[in-house]
């Protein structure tokens, strides 16, 4: 993101003196240009120039000669004791200097980049009173050897003096975020612009074209726009400026104010050309471009790649091209357009680089389609500070001026003369001009803005405001920097910024009156509270699985939880995948917290798993308007399902030893019990029955939960124990895992309808049932309860408890003893002896009929009673 | 007193001294089980008070009604004493018991150690519970999301910077050579439940939409490529900015108290025009109170009207979203993004207690 040293803002407008970095991005963030970072100067404490007064040069032992030396620094000498100053005493290993020459001293207390602070020090048998600086030590470039000597930077100034100030190097930069609407921002001329409306402060319009920049521009190098395949029917370049200049001493380097401008904004000094084509981008917002002359044969032609084009580009990569690419080429003796010099306003190539020998330039400055910059700088991944201006849009009315400050820099540095003539294609469309009804930005902000405010602020921007004053809607022609001003609301948005976000009222709205939440949304909240009450704690995971993981849990080869959908460009290549249960991220949840010593955990989840369901192919549609309803249902039949589910994890002790005796150990009826209680939250009635065959489950206990008509809810039981193993969870670690939706789904809609609570007494009764073990319980007691509520006393069943599962040598290997409690009520009369018994004989009777069940003690064993 | 010589029902000096002696020894009992030695000696049926009771059958008929008349007030008294004695004595036991039964009731009572909500999802839900009083109602979408919800209707083209800003996650096309091209991503922001709600509900609307989101940052202490946002939609006739700004004051104060405020500044985004960020001031903050970034919003896009239907000559809207972990960590004061997603059972304990 863009960096301002202030020195550099201040030329193009008026800056109060001492204004600090912090100030600054305070101003600009009230018109939207965000602080990314406050850059410190690069040189702090005393640099000050310097005279060299004596050198004394002193071979060493190791054979290198230093230059013992006397330095007048001004104000900054030596006080002897008799108050007199002398000259410091510095020792210096360079020798590109000599008596006479004013140099740049970093005295002790000065802190130069690195950070590397300057103190006396001892050395080569001198006390050392300071440094003799070179380019590379203040941050100023390479070089490393050459002391800087002032008078070869074209400077002069007294013993003494400042050199931070001389050289720029007190400059606090400020570097700020622009929008990507902002693209003119993304130089000098566009911050101090906006600096100016923040402030009010004079601001100095650098790209203005000149009456010379707008002069009919003739005979100059042939160029050709022949873009025969634009996007979207947007030409790719719509302006082309070019200029030749002769004679120019390339290898000269570019000045050290420049360098020192450029370092500051975050590039490298690299030569002239290339140090002056920047360098202008930066000021004025302006890519550009210059080539070696002598590699360039007329015509240019701008155009689309063909599939056998290829370039080297700058930075040394050989690129296939692809023919959206829009390139600029030349036309060698091979042929018209056959030579491709550059990515048009991406990056150039090597082969017509400016290099040290050049003498002959050719300068560009072009105007390129901001979609078409940008898919060739995304598809070769080259987000050059071209490409970065041109995809946010770049004032297509700089061209001419951005080369005339180029060449007017060349010449002033490397020498030389320019051309005459210019080339300026120009095929740029006027800028459109907007309606805004003058009241809209009142109606959109809330502010009661007047008439003449909104065109004051518009013209205040650079827009034109068709002067009809009594309108209410008006014509606005935006400034050409400002493509990003399309449509009404943009202006109302400009206005707002200008006239101050601070000024907008605070009202609250009043809402129409609302149903409050949703069934499920309540119904989440509320599974979520009851396992927390019971002593689960909730986490979240992260969706992402990789194979590993359901080798992990065992999970079959043809498990349908395999089949995932897949992200292009995942985290990690591990993990690739959006998980399909949940279980496989809590399961890690609960892993990482056993690895952290957690010795006894309820964990649970409440999630959205995604199932690979669906074309996964989803339409391209274009925005800004209404798709048929035959597309919104392309669209939404291309989402794969993604219900929601809770699942939960618990292992150790789940209920601790203490004081009051031994603890419990979590097992698969916590799992179980968490499931069910999921569903009774919900008003759901399910039904249990064992599943043998399904992992990460222990085979032998493991229960599917279903609803009535079979719609499976979900699993719960103890973990299989090479699934615990592999995690290393504390053994017989249990978990569920219950659909949402589907419970949800089966949520009665209907309000509870209640049964009116009897006074009458209770009659209480027990039975012991024996059955083959192989019976699940479930059934019996479903036997039971059916038996129960229909006797001939009616339903008058209040509460049916199986309260304990008995097998002993007596009942005989394969037989279970299951007791019940019965509870029994009516609602309108005491029940007599033989309205109880009848219960009883009938629920025997359907436990019979169902389960083979036979009351204990009326076997034919004989065998007593319990 | 001897068991030999019967008391006369006549007696009333015997009589008198047997009441005598049966209330001194109810007095003397010093527990229940000497009261009742006491009671069998002197109400027993073998007591001279009985006995003497029993006699009274054999008196000529007109000492009948004397001794009967003495005999019986001699008894009254006596039980009277009894029972008076009886529930001193049961009182005094039964104040002993319970000292007696006493237990240390500091010793710890955690037989089940506590669960408890994950702060993200608690916030989630009192953001919408605020919203909800407001007369709003919470929307929902699918977290993996079509591009046209993602990022089409919310006014981000094809070629749109912002589109390429966004760090998404997209997903492969099974049918597809290199996997491009499918059309689906994990949603990089709550917005596209703003263009669903549109497009399924009656205007106006008014609706909030916490829910997770995903962008290809790595995890570290400030980035998560898991997170949750909140979505805000507005959309009635004749909305403006100052309804944006008073809803994100109300929800400001809400979440972080009466003394929070909301400060908005020029900002971008494709599906807002005017746009704005939104900075909260933060009394907290560390090195001294200062303004913080909240989230981003602004007036809804006329584009994203459009694309949902809606005619923007009528009807106008507001939008926010913020991110739901930067509202935790700041009213939490969490330095760590990891601990908030890692699904340490210690990180979401600490949040017993929030209500």
């Amino acid at each position: 993101m863009p960096r301002i040293p202030l020195s550099w803002l201040a030329e193009h407008v008026e800056l109060p003196a001492g204004t600090t970095a912090a100030q600054l991005a305070a101003d600009l963030v009230r018109v939207g240009l965000e602080e990314e970072a406050v850059h410190p100067a690069a040189v702090s404490g005393p640099l000050v120039v310097g005279q060299v007064v004596e050198l004394t040069p002193e071979p060493q032992k190791n054979g290198k000669t230093i230059n013992w030396c006397r330095v007048d620094v001004g104000a900054h000498n030596e006080q002897a004791d008799d108050g007199t100053l002398t000259p410091r005493g510095i020792v210096c290993g360079a020798h590109n200097f000599g008596v006479g020459d004013r140099v740049v001293v970093a005295l002790p207390g000065a802190v130069l980049p690195g950070p590397f602070p300057i103190a006396s020090r001892k050395t080569y048998g001198h006390v050392s009173d300071g440094m003799i600086c070179s380019a590379r030590e203040l941050g100023l470039g390479d070089d490393h050897d050459g002391i800087i000597v002032i008078s070869r930077l074209g400077l002069d100034a007294e013993p003494g003096a400042d050199a931070r100030e001389l050289l720029g190097l007190g400059d606090e930069v400020l570097e700020i975020n622009v929008t990507p609407d902002r693209g003119y921002c993304f130089a000098m001329r566009g911050v101090a612009r906006e600096y100016g409306h923040a402030t009010g402060a004079a601001f100095a319009d650098h790209g203005v074209a000149t009456p010379a920049d707008t002069a009919p521009a003739t005979g100059g190098f042939r160029v050709e726009i022949a873009d025969d395949a634009p996007i979207s029917g947007r030409a790719g370049c719509d302006r082309f400026v070019a200029q030749v200049v002769r004679g120019v001493d390339a290898s000269r380097p570019s000045p050290t104010w420049m360098q020192t401008r450029l370092t500051q904004a975050g590039m490298r000094p690299i030569s002239l050309a290339v140090d002056v084509t920047n360098y202008v981008m930066l000021d004025l917002g302006q890519p550009l471009h210059a080539y070696d002359l002598a590699g360039v044969s007329e015509p240019i032609v701008v155009r689309r790649a063909v599939p056998a084009d290829r370039l080297t580009t700058l930075d040394g990569v050989d690129r296939a091209l692809h023919p959206e690419d829009l390139l600029i080429t030349d036309s060698p003796a091979a042929g018209h357009g056959t030579r491709v010099l550059g990515l048009a306003g991406v990056m150039g190539g090597a082969d017509s680089e400016v290099g040290s020998g050049t003498s002959d330039l050719l300068v560009e400055a072009a105007h390129f389609d901001p979609v078409s910059v940008a898919r060739t700088a995304r598809r070769h991944k080259l987000p050059s500070e071209a490409a970065k201006r041109f995809e946010r849009g770049v004032d297509p009315a700089l061209p001419r001026v951005a080369v005339r400050r180029v060449v007017e820099l060349l010449l002033e540095h490397g020498g030389g003369t320019a051309d005459p003539s210019l080339t300026d294609v120009d095929r740029t469309e006027p800028v459109p001009v907007v309606r805004l009804s003058l009241d809209l930005p009142a109606r959109l902000v809330g502010v009661p803005y007047t008439h003449d405010e909104v065109r004051a602020t518009l013209e205040e921007i650079g827009c034109t405001v068709a002067s009809d004053s009594g309108a209410d809607v008006v014509e606005v022609t935006v400034p050409t920097w400002r493509p990003d001003l399309r449509v009404d609301v943009d202006l109302v948005e400009e206005v707002a910024r200008l006239r101050g976000y601070d000024a907008i009222p605070s009202v609250v709205p009043s809402a129409p009156a609302g149903r409050g939440l949703t069934v499920a949304q309540r119904g989440r909240r509320a599974v979520a509270r009851a396992l927390a009450d019971d002593g689960f704690v909730e986490t979240l995971s992260y969706p992402f699985v990789g194979t590993h993981q359901h080798d992990e849990l065992a999970l079959p080869a043809d498990d349908e939880r395999r089949r995932a959908v897949v992200l292009l460009n995942p985290i990690s290549d591990e993990q690739p995948e959006m998980r399909t249960h949940l279980l496989v991220t809590l399961l890690d949840t609960a892993r990482r917290n056993v690895a952290r010593g957690a010795t006894d955990l309820a964990l649970f989840e409440v999630g959205a798993v995604t199932l690979p369901t669906g074309p996964l192919v989803a339409p391209m549609l274009p925005g800004a308007r209404r798709p048929s309803d035959e597309d919104l249902a392309r669209l939404e039949a291309a989402v794969p399902p993604q219900p929601r589910r809770v699942a939960g994890v618990v292992a150790g002790m789940r209920e601790r030893a203490g004081w009051w005796g031994p603890g419990r150990r979590a097992d698969h009826t916590d799992a179980v019990g968490a499931a069910l209680r999921v569903a009774s939250v919900l008003g759901v009635e399910v039904r249990v029955v064992a599943d043998r065959d399904r992992a990460p489950w222990h085979p032998g206990r493991t229960a599917r939960i279903e609803l009535a008509d079979g719609t499976l809810v979900g699993h719960a039981g103890e973990l299989h124990p090479k699934v615990v193993s592999a995690l290393r969870l504390p053994a017989r670690a249990a978990a569920f895992e219950v659909d949402l939706d589907v419970l949800l789904g089966a949520h009665p809609d209907a309000p509870v309808q209640a049964v009116p609570v009897s006074a009458f007494p209770v009659a209480k009764e027990d039975l012991a049932l024996v059955v083959a073990r192989t019976v699940p319980a479930a059934e019996v007691f479903e036997a039971v309860r059916v038996g129960a509520s229909s006797s001939p006393a009616g339903d008058v069943l209040e509460e049916l408890r199986l309260f304990d599962d008995y097998t002993s040598e007596e009942l005989g290997s394969g037989q279970r003893s299951l007791a019940f409690s019965l509870r029994l009520r009516a609602a309108d009369r005491t029940l007599t002896a033989q309205e109880t018994a009848a219960v009883r004989e009938s629920a025997v009777a359907e436990a019979g009929r169902r389960v083979g069940a036979v009351l204990r003690g009326s076997q034919d064993s004989g065998l007593p009673t319990a | 007193m001897s068991d030999s010589a019967t008391l006369s029902p006549l007696d009333a000096d015997g009589i008198s001294a047997a009441v005598d002696a049966a209330l001194a020894a109810f007095a003397a009992a010093r527990d229940l089980d000497e009261l009742k030695d006491a009671r069998l000696a002197h109400v027993g049926e073998r007591s001279p008070l009985a006995l003497a009771n029993r006699a009274i059958g054999g008196l000529a008929p007109a000492d009948k009604a004397v001794a009967g008349k003495s005999l019986g007030a001699a008894r009254g008294r006596v039980s009277g004493a009894l029972a008076a004695r009886q529930s001193a004595l049961e009182e005094e036991r039964d104040a002993r018991v319970l000292v007696e039964e006493s237990v240390d009731v500091t010793l710890p009572v955690d037989r089940v150690a506590p669960g408890g909500r994950h702060p993200l999802e608690l916030v989630q839900e009192q953001i919408g519970d605020v919203f909800v009083a407001m007369g709003w109602e919470i929307a929902e979408g699918p977290e993996l999301e079509t591009e046209w919800f993602n990022f089409d209707a919310l006014n981000f083209g094809v070629d749109h910077p912002a589109r390429q800003m966004q760090d998404t996650f997209f997903v492969a096309d099974p049918a597809s050579p290199d996997g491009s091209g499918s059309g689906l991503v994990l949603r990089t922001h709550t917005s596209p439940v703003q263009a669903r709600a549109l497009l399924e509900r009656d205007l106006p609307v008014y609706v909030v939409c916490p829910g997770r989101t995903f962008r290809t940052d790595e995890l570290d202490a400030t980035h998560t490529p898991v997170f949750h946002q909140v979505e805000g939609l507005a959309v009635d006739k004749g909305l403006t900015m100052a309804h944006l700004k008073g809803t994100l004051d109300h929800f400001a104060r809400a979440v972080f108290g009466p003394e929070a405020r909301t400060r908005l500044r020029p900002s971008f985004f494709p599906f807002t025009e005017p746009s704005a960020e939104m900075d909260l001031w933060f009394p907290q903050k560390k090195g001294g109170p200062g303004w913080i970034e909240w989230g981003g919003c602004g007036m809804v896009n006329p584009n994203v009207l459009r694309a949902c239907g809606v005619d923007p000559e009528v009807y106008s809207g507001f939008a926010f979203g913020m991110g739901i972990e930067r509202t935790v960590m700041l009213r939490h004061g969490i330095a760590d993004m990891r601990d908030m997603v890692e699904g340490d059972v210690r990180f979401s304990l600490q949040f017993e207690g929030t209500i």
